[in-house]
């Protein structure tokens, strides 16, 4: 069983809060594409474009690369890297809940405890 | 030797979940309860009890109403607040064996939708439960995970991560 590493989640999710960032993984999902042709499509300044593919460098969903003047994006993270990251959430949410049954089982143990002992006074 | 006692008899600890993607079509969930058998069992069977623990208060989500007939042809539903209509989960339990075993369908998402295997395992007074998800195919699964791990899906506004990871998920309303 292999132990997945929490950090770094907060920085994904900042990420993935911005309709552009999303739209530019969608779009680097389809081909790899330079920080000019993804200002083109989503109708940005160079500057601006610049700025969200920090963002998602940053959270480790996209890598650039410069090649002469171009600089290239591409998809950072491989696809099991995201599926590991989803199965850690997943995991994650199921604790919690575990969590709480693990509250209810209480309760009713300590219930089936005392009306054991008032069962055995009557 | 006081200390010890203590110890020992201290507020039961904590245990550990895991979460596998086991095979192409599979997932798997794993935990040890602290209770035997037929109190989890109960748990998991008697709605009463069943919302106490299957919505935590940090899914950010709130249960409108909960159906379960447990036997085997019997159906449950589940359903949330959405906005704005509310989410529904249902399916069939296709299997009933009290204490050691509960499989049902999840039906809501057509015919993509996985076949769920619970197993209760006593092992000194407590219980391992073994979560298994089975997918009709490899897509039906990929595509659960690159729902909940791309931009498909996504609520803008979420604010907090529970928020998140109860929206990124469609399967957290499932039993």
């Amino acid at each position: 069983m292999v132990q997945y590493h929490t950090v770094g989640f907060d920085a994904s999710f900042g990420a993935l809060s911005d309709a552009t960032r999303r739209g530019v993984l969608e779009q680097l999902g389809r081909a790899d594409a330079s920080i000019t042709d993804l200002a083109e499509k989503f109708h940005m300044t160079l500057t601006g474009m610049k700025k969200h593919v920090g963002v998602l460098e940053q959270a480790g969903l996209v890598a650039t690369e410069k090649v002469g003047r171009v600089r290239t994006c591409t998809l950072g993270r491989r696809r099991l890297e995201e599926e590991m990251a989803w199965i850690e959430r997943y995991r994650q949410l199921w604790d919690a809940r575990f969590d709480e049954l693990d509250k209810v089982v209480e309760e009713l143990k300590r219930k089936e405890k005392v009306d054991g002992r008032n069962k055995k006074r009557e | 030797m006081d200390a010890t006692r203590k110890e020992n008899e201290a507020v039961p600890m904590k245990n550990h979940t895991t979460a596998e993607r086991k095979s192409e079509r599979e997932l798997v969930v794993t935990r040890t309860i602290n209770g035997p058998a037929r109190v989890v069992f109960e748990a998991w069977t008697r709605p009463e009890l069943f919302k106490q623990w299957w919505v935590p208060k940090s899914f950010g989500l709130s249960l409108l109403s909960c159906e379960m007939d447990v036997r085997v042809g019997g159906r449950y539903r589940l359903v949330f607040k959405g906005d704005p209509e509310p989410m529904a989960f249902y399916g069939r339990y296709i299997e009933v064996t009290p204490h050691s075993r509960l499989v049902w369908t999840n039906e809501e998402g057509g015919d993509s939708g996985q076949v769920t295997t619970v197993t209760f395992e006593e092992r000194g007074g407590k219980t391992l439960l073994v979560m298994h998800d089975l997918y009709p195919s490899k897509e039906a699964l990929d595509d659960a995970i690159a729902s909940g791990s791309t931009a498909g899906g996504m609520d803008e506004q979420f604010e907090q991560l529970d928020k998140l990871l109860a929206s990124l998920d469609t399967s957290v309303g499932r039993p």
